[in-house]
């Protein structure tokens, strides 16, 4: 790891202007980025730590639904949304182990947007409403590819607003080795509406499966999916998993997921 | 009841303590006055040509102290191979010079061509950044069939095919079991490939040189299973510093599974650096380059063919396998994929006929050697593989095809078609055992409730043997090893009675310190609490052969009862003169040496005493001082074997098998410490389950390391594991070592790997899913998948 400068700001304010300076670069949990720099992959001259922002933690429900600051951990939201959330709640107490859970953060993860990263889903499949110092991002609009976010250069998530559902479940085929979400399934059940959003399996990152949606938006329940299918066209091919495999596996865990809810 | 602290007794392990309070002290631990720190710059391209190295810049940087090159160790010797094997027209194998950094070639992605010596391991890695090198990038080697066809293109120049060597096992068996295949009424054939997997001791390498200029004497300090081969292939081989100027110490290690039995290069770049700087010099390898340069182990691809009656009786067994052996031989890399896997081919079988092809193949990959089990779990698997592909093929159940064809006790000792001689078993035995733990009767009932769940179950069985307690050095001498295989052992009994054992076996895990303070407690009637074990330490210890191989007891350990042996007799003599009496008439018991017949008596502390205070000893014919050192050579091989039973449930839609049980039925002869063995098998089936269903390194076409870090080699969790049941009650004690015992480390990852990936293929044909008769391991749910779906 090579050298650099940590800056621990208590404001949001401070925190942008202190990314404003050259070679900075925002930290959260850390549980991407640090490993990035031990392999000497990433070498930020100043870290700009977001975990002192105290309007930035915790988690309450408002009448947009629950909003949970960008630094809370995954283990805060493990436990504290499990009365509002349960689905995402659950969600959060799969990621990683507990040491990544005490650290990582949702805002972390959802900056990062890791194609296999678990909150995509949740927030994509919620129409959650990701809000940052300087406006609020629908999550239809806000990923927008692997690691590749609608998110301007210094701008922060401050927290995520989810809209919560009448039934939700998430099921995750973990990738055997790191296991993240080889494929990921989120199933939200609303009012409007059902939606299906699938991480870990498109090269595009997390995206809505339109077919699943308008076919259990009139019959909730796993039959409704007979009959459609994903094209492999697109899905992720690696050591751990055919395009083929990515696409059936999306199919078999949206109807477990239904299942579930 | 076994002695508290005795043999045959749960004693827990001292040595625990120490290693769970965070006070275990690893090389990494050691910090030496005034010591600077070594970084490898490594090749990121798995073939190149070096056509030159800048350091100039890179010697400028903050803190460097030097840079060495493959140049300056161009006239030192390279890293042998222990084991010269016989290609079958009678040429020696091939054997590239190993050399401490690569010189004129890079062979493998992490293959170290440049050291950096800097203050601060910080600025030896700026450094490293710091240094151009000309490499100009050769086609990669990877595929070992290609490797083998294609002559132009060659790891190293002056190899024109690759080929290591192509040895027969045994060759003039070639001509009956053709003529036994040509006759036979039913053949199954079986193509395979066991998996590459890396070690993933949980403590990576590390090492420090320090050269004394005072005195002129190296140390060493460094991870290894066998501090006494590290010191002879360095100073013999290597680097030419007499034997009695180094010292090489190996204090706790984390692990090895035999990626710590050899000498690494960099042992030999800390030490000549040392000596340079006159400082000690420090390397601790992180994971990453764990992964790109441990030695790997297993990568078979194998073609096994079984010829039968049609009542299932084995006729012959013939097998053709390629064998990666990576860019370079590690040191026992020609000796795993023959005389620890050709000779095991007959199984606990009465095959009358086998002949074992190995073709041993150069790639551009990190170089393979032993890994747990080493040789043996490949033959194992293309064997217990087969025959269950031969059951269904002739449909037998394949319980019953083993058990007929299974030797019988009557046939000990038996002499194998490929060389070895059992001396004892009970193969039927531990199979019945097998079927009393597994509940049989409640098998369909099972299938039936888990298909209700949507979920096929299947069943595997793997009956293994293994030959371990290595090894008779006359008779692996005559197979081509440059090493004898004996083990050593002082027991030193202090003036106030308690003992130092100081051993030539090496724990990284095993337990010696407990179980061994169990045998000498046992044989010596002393505590085990007053017993000490020393290892590791080339300045205090016989001349020992370490730990692999599950040895230690069986060869370590029966050295400490011949040296125990030395010690009663010597006591014997100590008591008749101190008793008056004639030596023949003393008797050694429960702790004392008495006069027959009589209440005259010392006890082993008395005895003790006046050994080193001898103030009326008859000098002439007794010295004084209690310590005796034995070597010992086994006369065979031991033979543990067992049956290992498997229970899946395979999700046909993900693919994702899931081991429900795992149960073990083992013959390790006698036993010394119950609860130690059971971890010994827990750990090694755990490693077998992650073969079968998890692990693999793969590289890609241009030789690049796909699988460097734990997000893509996938090390079973405790969670991936299922309960693991065990017994060792069916115990045919070996009938040539002191204690009778067989030996344990290995076998769990011997005989679990078949038995996982035979349940998953009963599962699916009990599915309906019948036209996958092979999966190649591991069993991951994609590859599954894909099979179900193929």
């Amino acid at each position: 790891m090579h050298n650099f400068e940590l800056v621990k700001p208590s404001t949001v304010q401070d925190a942008v202007a202190a990314l404003a300076a050259e070679g900075a670069q925002a930290l959260s949990g850390g549980q991407t980025l640090l490993p990035s720099m031990k392999q000497r992959l990433a070498a930020p001259d100043v870290l700009v730590s977001l975990t002192g922002i105290a309007e930035m933690r915790g988690i309450c429900l408002s009448d947009r639904g629950l909003a949970i600051g960008g630094a809370t951990t995954h283990a805060t939201i493990a436990t504290e949304a499990r009365a509002h959330y349960p689905a995402l709640a659950d969600q959060a107490s799969h990621i990683g182990d507990p040491a990544v859970r005490n650290r990582g953060t949702i805002g972390g993860s959802l900056a990062n947007n890791d194609p296999s990263a678990c909150y995509p889903s949740a927030a994509l499949a919620s129409g959650a409403t990701i809000v940052t110092n300087q406006r609020e991002i629908a999550a239809d609009d806000y990923f927008q590819g692997m690691f590749t976010t609608a998110l301007d250069e210094g701008e922060i998530i401050t927290s995520v607003i989810f809209p919560i559902p009448e039934k939700a479940a998430y099921v995750k085929f973990a990738q055997p080795a790191s296991r993240f979400a080889l494929v990921g399934v989120f199933v939200a059940k609303y009012p409007q509406g059902v939606r299906v959003a699938v991480t870990g399996a498109s090269e595009e990152g997390v995206f809505r499966w339109a077919e699943a949606e308008a076919a259990l938006s009139s019959n909730f329940s796993a039959t409704a999916l007979e009959g459609l299918s994903v094209p492999a066209e697109g899905m992720i091919a690696d050591l751990h998993g055919s395009k083929d495999y990515r696409a059936a596996l999306v199919k078999v865990l949206t109807g477990r997921a239904v299942t579930a809810a | 009841m076994p002695k508290d602290g005795g043999i045959g007794a749960s004693t827990k392990r001292r040595e625990d303590i120490r290693f769970l309070t965070g006070k275990g002290r690893y090389t990494a631990d050691i910090n030496l006055r005034g010591q600077a720190f070594a970084c490898f710059l490594r090749s990121d391209v798995a073939h190149g040509r070096i056509n030159g190295i800048d350091t100039s810049a890179a010697a400028e940087m903050p803190g460097v102290l030097a840079i060495l090159t493959g140049e300056d160790f161009k006239e030192v010797g390279g890293n042998p191979t222990g084991w010269l094997v016989q290609s079958r027209n009678g040429e020696t194998m091939k054997e590239p010079k190993r050399p401490v950094l690569a010189h004129g070639k890079v062979r493998h992605v992490g293959d170290a061509y440049a050291m950096v010596i800097a203050e601060t391991f910080e600025q030896a890695q700026d450094a490293c950044d710091a240094i151009t090198a000309d490499i100009e990038e050769l086609p990669a080697i990877v595929d070992m069939a290609a490797a083998v066809a294609d002559a132009s293109n060659r790891v190293h120049d002056e190899i024109s095919d690759n080929i290591v060597f192509d040895w027969g096992w045994i060759e003039d068996n070639r001509a009956a079991v053709d003529a036994a295949f040509a006759a036979a009424p039913h053949v199954t054939t079986l193509e395979l490939v066991n998996n590459r997997l890396s070690p993933n001791p949980m403590e990576p390498r590390a090492s420090i040189g320090d050269f004394d200029p005072g005195t002129g004497d190296y140390k060493l300090y460094t991870t290894s299973q066998n501090p006494h081969l590290s010191r002879l292939l360095i100073s013999a081989f290597v680097m030419g510093i007499p034997e009695n100027k180094l010292t090489v110490i190996a204090p706790d290690v984390g692990g090895g599974f035999g990626s710590k039995i050899y000498h690494y290069g960099e042992e030999a770049a800390v030490l000549a650096a040392s000596k340079l700087l006159n400082r000690p010099v420090k390397w601790v390898c992180d994971r990453s380059e764990a992964f790109m340069t441990d030695a790997h182990g297993r990568d078979h691809v194998t073609k096994i063919e079984l010829a039968t009656d049609m009542e299932g009786n084995f006729l012959a067994l013939r097998t053709e396998t390629l064998a990666n052996v990576g860019a370079y031989l590690s040191n026992f890399a020609t000796c795993t994929p023959t005389f620890l896997h050709g000779t095991l081919m007959a199984g606990p079988y009465k095959t009358p006929h086998v002949y074992v092809n190995v073709k041993a193949v150069f790639t551009n990959t990190v170089p393979v050697d032993a890994y747990r089990g080493a040789g043996r779990p490949e033959a194992t698997y293309s064997i217990e593989r087969v025959i269950d592909k031969a059951a269904r093929e002739l449909g037998l159940d394949p319980w019953e095809l083993r058990a007929k064809n299974f030797l019988t006790t009557d046939q000990f000792p038996y002499t194998t078609p490929v060389g070895l001689v059992y001396d004892t078993g009970n193969y039927h035995a531990t199979l019945d055992k097998l079927g009393e733990m597994i509940d049989r009767n409640g098998f369909e009932a099972r299938v039936a409730e888990s298909r209700a769940r949507g979920k096929l179950r299947g069943f595997g069985l793997s009956t293994w043997i293994e030959a371990c307690g290595i090894a008779p050095s006359n008779l692996v001498g005559v197979l081509g090893a440059r090493v004898g295989l004996f083990d050593s052992a002082t027991v030193r009994v202090n003036a106030t009675g308690n003992i130092s054992v100081l051993v030539g076996a090496h724990s990284h895990g095993q337990g010696h310190e407990t179980v061994f303070a169990q045998v000498i407690s046992d044989k010596l009637g002393v505590p085990a609490s007053s017993i000490e074990i020393v290892h590791g330490d080339t300045s205090k210890i016989p001349f020992g052969m370490g730990t692999y191989g599950s040895r230690s007891l069986a060869v370590c350990g029966s050295a400490m009862v011949k040296a125990a042996d030395k010690i009663i007799a010597k006591g014997k003599k100590i008591a008749a003169h101190m008793l008056e009496a004639s030596e023949d008439d003393i008797v050694f018991e429960d702790g004392a040496f008495s006069v027959t017949g009589t209440d005259k008596q010392k006890t082993f502390g008395e005895i003790a005493f006046s050994a080193y205070v001898p103030h009326n000893y008859p000098l002439e014919t007794l010295e004084p001082g209690l310590e005796e050192t034995a070597f010992y050579d086994p006369s065979n091989f031991t033979y543990p074997a067992g049956a290992y039973g498997c229970e899946v449930e395979v999700d046909a839609e993900t693919g994702r098998v899931e081991i429900v049980s795992f149960t073990c039925a083992d013959d390790f002869g006698n036993v010394i410490n119950p609860m130690i063995v059971e971890g010994q098998v827990h750990g090694g089936v755990a490693q077998g389950i992650g073969q079968a269903l998890m692990e693999s390194v793969r590289y890609n076409e241009d030789g690049q390391l796909l699988t460097g870090s734990y997000m893509d080699y996938a090390m079973p969790r405790a969670d991936d594991l299922p309960n693991i049941t065990v017994d060792h009650s069916c115990a045919t004690p070996c009938t040539h070592n002191p204690l009778g015992v067989k030996g344990c480390g290995e076998a769990g990852a011997i005989g679990s790997p078949p038995a996982v990936v035979n349940a998953v293929l009963d599962a699916l044909h009990r599915g309906g899913i019948t036209h996958v008769t092979h999966i190649d391991m591991p069993l991951t749910p994609s590859r599954v998948w894909a099979a179900i779906n193929g």
